[in-house]
């Protein structure tokens, strides 16, 4: 079969391996924006920078402290959630009684500022993070290559995990009722202020759970959130904004596809997901998991 | 301008002050720039059901939700068991031990039966059980795992009060619970709230139908332009007929 479509099968799941690897970190990434709009009603332009942040926070650990990467694995969500609940706290709780826009342009400034810092210290050209799983798994149809395999695994256990707090257990009811009627929820007891933060928080540290598991894959600059975020900003349309297991499955999908299309129409990889976006946009704007308003 | 000057000619004297469970004096509220409430002031005792009764647009939603803290700019004084709640924050006012029935019944969609009925945190101890909810309100046993915006309108009141009596909570604020409901179901909630009594429970009321009120309650306060203008006992209410017809308009 492999034969007739004129592909070896080495180089299919080569590609689909790391389709489904940037789809891991579409996945990861949609769902902290998904997560934050849910709740705060703000589309965080600043997510590609945290992202950013999380690769260059792990990779400062290693090389000022020696923390090797299952260190930071732990260690630097905790910091880059940290920085977000601080911008929370300070900024954008402030402009919750004000339209999307404002929070849409503060977090937008925010990156650039972000960006900027990073620039300023670091220049443009990467920095190298080493492998913490060198080596593959050979698999006769293919060889796995052990990093790959673990980013995919971790970022579907972070995922579902995720999913399954919001939608099934008690603290996921606070925040589906508190995304609704934030005041009744207070009203009944619940510090709704409080738990805004946290999930800000909560998101901006996926972003930078992202930027560490990407840290060993990319190459450590400043820009790699600004050129992965445009992908992942088309992602959370197709998926439709603010559903959670829609931008799990729109995110690894998506990666899945982009891998297939660089096997068979290399020129189409980079602009597939926008294509898809187009004819979702025509054919269903609220997005494929969106319910319409 | 605005009318600070207390209001102790108003209404309730203040020797109630020492044994109500609820006292309001001078309540202010706005929205935005609206003045909406200007001076309510009345006192809710221990195990008391009273109403607030009223035209549309008087400000008995406002009144509640100002007492909740929903209502965010607010002036005088809110005295629950001799705690102050005027500056505090909703969610502190929830636990201060007063639970509130909106008026739209807030019954969220992305929840079903069973998680909204179990949403309100248990703030103290004291409340029903969940069994003991099931017996008063049968039908949400039924319908545990219905989206709540699924049900009847009558079922969605039901899970409205319902929710609030596991908290703990001894004061309800029930506003409007008998609106647009069928008269068997009016009944039924009429039947609750004496229940409700029975045990204990200390209820403030908004109405605007003042038959099914003089069922339930103890006393009636008559709101109107964001004050109180007049107040009944319960037994007076068939003397003072063709007044409170004036006053409510029907
Ligand atoms: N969110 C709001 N913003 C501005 N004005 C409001 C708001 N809610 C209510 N009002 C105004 O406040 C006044 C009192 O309203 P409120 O809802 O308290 O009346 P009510 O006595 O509960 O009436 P009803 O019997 O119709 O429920 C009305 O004039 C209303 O138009
Ligand atoms: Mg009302």
């Amino acid at each position: 079969m492999f034969e007739l479509l004129g592909v070896a099968p080495q180089a299919l799941f080569a590609q689909l391996i790391v389709g489904l690897s940037n789809g891991a970190f579409y996945a990861l990434l949609s769902l902290g924006l998904a997560v934050i709009f849910g709740m705060l009603n703000v589309i965080n332009f600043a997510h590609g920078a945290q992202y950013m942040m999380g690769a260059f926070v792990a990779w400062m650990l290693l090389t000022y402290a020696g923390l090797p990467f299952w260190a930071a694995l732990v260690i630097v969500p905790i910091v880059v959630g940290a920085f977000g609940l601080l911008i929370e706290k300070l900024l954008l709780s402030r402009l919750y009684q004000l339209d999307h826009l404002y929070g849409l342009l503060l977090t937008f400034g925010l990156a650039l500022i972000i960006e900027g810092v990073f620039r300023h210290q670091y220049g443009v050209s990467g920095l190298p993070y080493a492998n913490p799983l060198p080596g593959y798994l050979p698999l006769g149809f293919m060889n796995l290559p052990y990093y790959r395999g673990f980013a995919i695994l971790f970022s579907l256990i972070v995922c579902l995990a995720t999913w399954y707090t919001i939608e099934k257990t008690k603290l996921g009811a606070y925040l589906r009722a508190a995304t609704e009627r934030p005041d009744l929820v207070q009203a009944m007891g619940i510090n709704v202020p409080r738990m805004l933060s946290l999930t800000y928080a909560f998101g901006v540290a996926l972003a930078g759970l992202a930027g560490v598991l990407a840290a060993p894959i990319y190459s450590v600059t400043p820009l790699m959130g600004s050129s992965l975020i445009i992908v992942v900003f088309a992602v959370v349309v197709i998926g439709g904004m603010g559903s959670i297991l829609g931008s799990i499955l729109t995110g690894f999908g998506l990666g899945l596809v982009e891998g297939l299309t660089k096997v068979f129409y290399p020129p189409a990889s980079n602009t597939v997901v926008f294509v898809i976006m187009v004819i979702v946009l025509l054919l269903r704007p609220q997005g494929l998991f969106g319910t319409p308003k | 301008m605005i009318d600070l000057s207390p209001a102790q000619d108003r209404t309730a004297p203040q020797s109630d002050l020492a044994t109500a469970m609820l006292a309001v004096r001078d309540l202010h509220a706005y929205y935005g720039e609206s003045h909406i409430l200007h001076g309510m002031t009345f006192d809710v005792r221990p195990g008391e059901v009273v109403t607030l009764l009223g035209r549309n647009g008087a400000g008995k939603t406002t009144t509640m939700r100002t007492i909740m803290g929903i209502v965010k700019k607010r002036m005088g004084s809110i005295a629950f068991e001799g705690q102050e709640l005027i500056n505090l924050r909703s969610d502190l006012i929830a636990r201060a031990g007063l639970a509130y029935c909106p008026e739209e019944r807030g019954i969220f969609s992305s929840l079903n039966v069973t998680e909204n009925l179990l949403l309100p945190p248990v703030i103290k101890p004291g409340g029903l059980s969940v069994a003991e909810i099931y017996d008063l309100f049968p039908r949400l046993k039924e319908r545990a795992s219905s989206q709540g915006t699924k049900l009847s309108g009558g079922e969605q009141q039901m899970l409205a009060i319902a929710r609030i009596l596991r908290t703990g909570a001894r004061f309800l604020l029930l506003d409007e619970p008998t609106e647009g409901l069928a008269p068997v179901i009016v009944q039924h909630i009429g039947r609750i709230i004496r229940d409700l009594k029975q045990r204990g429970f200390t209820i403030l009321l908004v109405e605007q139908n003042f038959h099914f009120a003089a069922t339930v309650a103890d006393r009636h306060y008559v709101v109107e332009h964001g004050h109180v203008i007049d107040q009944f006992e319960n037994s007076q209410i068939a003397a003072n007929k063709t007044k409170l017809e004036a006053y409510l308009g029907v």
